[in-house]
């Protein structure tokens, strides 16, 4: 057993936790996600490249919530995930073990401070290669950028495996399902399709943990991150404020600070 | 219709593009399988050139030429509290020739015609079905996600098509005639055709065995419903998008969107069992308020309520579930321990 699969093991023998939330081999040589209930399944357990998901995306999940106080194996984004969580009143403190594979064993953390730590430590930048993409965009200018994305929306078919994938889209009701007034066209046309998808983006924007999962979900491959990665560094560059650092309320969209520069909203 | 008497011809490569080329200088639309972004799905072409050949199955199914993600069934006017009702025009829907589908897709249609003709003849499916012709291409490579062969069908499978091709290699195709709209094919464009030649089918195939039987699986479905426990173990990753139903050959459900106001359109758009909101009530009480129980509806509506109501299965095998899935529930998989189960 390796140091993960020791860890689900304990954890689960002790019933210190009900369910550990962790990474199992998949279909096509793709990791999968593994509930595992019994300390005997936890060697099924498997942390490597393959394993992509943002595993927060379950917390939010009736049918899982009902298995009781979980562990849930984290990826750099998924320990953002739960702090943006925490700090939307998502996450209660100590209600869950996060578990952290690294060279020296599994960290194993409770307390939003330790989360927060172990955020600070970790790189949270976007990549050189995400960063150059998004210059490539910003340089095109606006005619091309718009034909670019309807481009990419007129393939759109509103199975919402973003939303779905995604942990920060939990709620129970989503605006498209709001029908009175319907402020979403529900139709996958031109006009349902640009506001759904744009929508969706100023939702998350000051929210995304840039996890990636709404793109690899998307099944005719429409490059959604990369409207997130554009308003997190707008937000960092206009508000100095990163989702997922901290869980304390630090709301760059929705909140209103009396001290704020800009005239226009007072 | 295992053993169906087909016409056999043989096409080369060059004379399938002089076809295609006729197709479009025809007026007909062409639907086929083109590769874009790393990414191949049934988009519209006017060149062979264009359509890919070495895929294993495209991301979405051809179900969007007789049943459109988005379709207006009619426009609606009212005045002075008087309504006007104008009614699509059918002649105007484009004639299509889906080009490059699989056998597992061309069978898809007989699952379509049967849902959307239950009880009564769906006008607007009904009148693009009887536009619609199927190329099929036969399959020379599966991979782990297809289940035709446990479903009915068969990498080179005839039924629901056309007129089915199977590349034979150095650039000829086998063409079985398997229809009367194929038979008006061939008779426009004859000279195009060859004699079919003992050309080895077979050995061009895929091979792919079975690995259930479909009646087991509707057996074991029938003793699983009220166990709950199988259902959530099934589908606890499942994170109830729509990907799934959406790329579904067979999948027909849809919702009804009313646009614009005094002065509209009302439309026919694609919806999934898997939502939430799919079989939520005007009252806030919903049948299906669990994951599991919308996991359970998708099988059984595929392996026992259509098979029993329609008399055909409602899967092809054709695994675009399982490509498609963000969380891998590879349905394949999933039907393969419910055929297993001893309740």
């Amino acid at each position: 057993m390796n140091a993960l699969q020791e860890k689900a093991r304990e954890l689960l023998a002790t019933k210190t936790v009900r369910v550990v939330i962790g990474y199992g081999p998949g279909s096509g040589g793709q990791a999968r996600a593994l509930f595992v209930r019994e300390a005997a399944q936890a060697r099924e357990l498997i942390f490597d490249e393959t394993c992509l998901q943002n595993l927060a995306v379950y917390l939010m999940k009736p049918d899982v919530r009902q298995l009781g106080k979980a562990a849930l194996v984290a990826r750099p984004a998924t320990l953002r995930t739960l702090l943006q969580l925490a700090a939307e009143n998502q996450l209660e403190e100590n209600s869950l073990l996060a578990l952290v594979p690294g060279a020296d064993g599994v960290l194993s953390l409770s307390t939003f401070s330790a989360l927060e730590a172990q955020v600070a430590s970790q790189d949270n930048e976007l990549s050189v290669a995400e960063k150059s993409e998004l210059e490539k965009f910003a340089a095109m200018g606006l005619d091309a950028r718009r034909e670019f994305w309807q481009e990419q929306f007129s393939r759109c078919l509103k199975c919402y495996a973003c939303r779905a994938a995604c942990p920060l889209c939990y709620c129970t009701r989503c605006t498209v399902e709001c029908n009175q007034p319907q402020w979403i066209p529900v139709p996958a046309h031109d006009l349902g399709n640009l506001e759904w998808n744009v929508m969706r983006a100023m939702h998350l924007a000051g929210r995304c943990t840039n996890c990636g999962d709404c793109s690899r979900a998307c099944p005719v491959g429409i490059p959604l991150y990369l409207l997130n990665q554009k308003l997190i560094l707008d937000v960092s560059a206009n508000f100095n404020s990163r989702s997922g650092m901290t869980a304390k309320a630090d709301h760059s969209l929705s909140t209103f600070k009396p001290d704020d520069p800009e005239d226009f909203i007072k | 219709m295992k053993g169906m008497e087909t016409d056999k011809r043989s096409i080369q490569r060059e004379a399938l593009a002089e076809l295609m080329a006729q197709w479009c200088s025809e007026g007909k639309r062409v639907l086929a399988p083109k590769r874009s972004g790393g990414k191949v799905d049934f988009d519209r072409v006017t060149s062979l050139s264009e359509v890919s050949f070495d895929h294993v199955q495209t991301v979405q199914s051809p179900k969007s030429a007789v049943f459109p993600r988005v379709e207006e069934l009619f426009s609606f006017r009212s005045t002075d509290g008087r309504v006007e009702i104008r009614e699509r025009n059918l002649d105007t829907l484009p004639e299509t020739v889906v080009f490059g589908l699989r056998p597992c897709d061309a069978a898809a249609f007989a699952a379509l015609e049967a849902i959307f003709n239950w009880d009564g003849p769906d006008r607007l499916f009904s009148a693009r079905r009887a536009r619609t012709t199927l190329v099929t291409v036969a399959c020379s490579r599966a991979d782990e996600f297809c289940f035709c062969t446990s479903v009915g069908g068969g990498p080179g499978a005839v039924t629901g098509s056309d007129i089915l091709l199977t590349d034979l290699g150095q650039g000829g195709f086998l063409a079985e005639i398997a229809s009367a709209k194929g038979r008006e094919l061939l008779s426009a464009a004859g000279s195009l055709f060859g004699p079919a030649g003992d050309a080895d089918k077979e050995s061009r195939l895929a091979k792919l065995p079975a690995v259930f039987p479909p009646d087991a699986v509707a057996a074991a479905l029938a003793g699983l419903f009220a166990e709950p426990a199988f259902w959530e173990e099934q589908s606890r990753r499942c994170v109830g998008c729509g990907a799934c139903a959406y790329v579904c050959p067979t999948c027909a459900c849809f919702d009804i969107q009313d646009e614009g106001g005094a002065t509209g359109k009302r439309l026919r758009c694609w919806d999934s069992c898997g939502f939430g909101l799919f079989t939520l009530h005007t009252s806030g009480h919903n049948p299906r308020p669990l994951q599991s129980q919308r996991w359970r509806q998708r099988l059984m509506h595929k392996f026992s309520y259509m098979p029993e109501r329609q008399g055909v299965l409602g899967c092809v095998g054709c695994g675009r579930c399982a490509r498609a899935c963000p969380v891998d529930m590879n349905i394949l998989e999933h039907i393969r321990a419910i055929a297993e189960a001893r309740p």
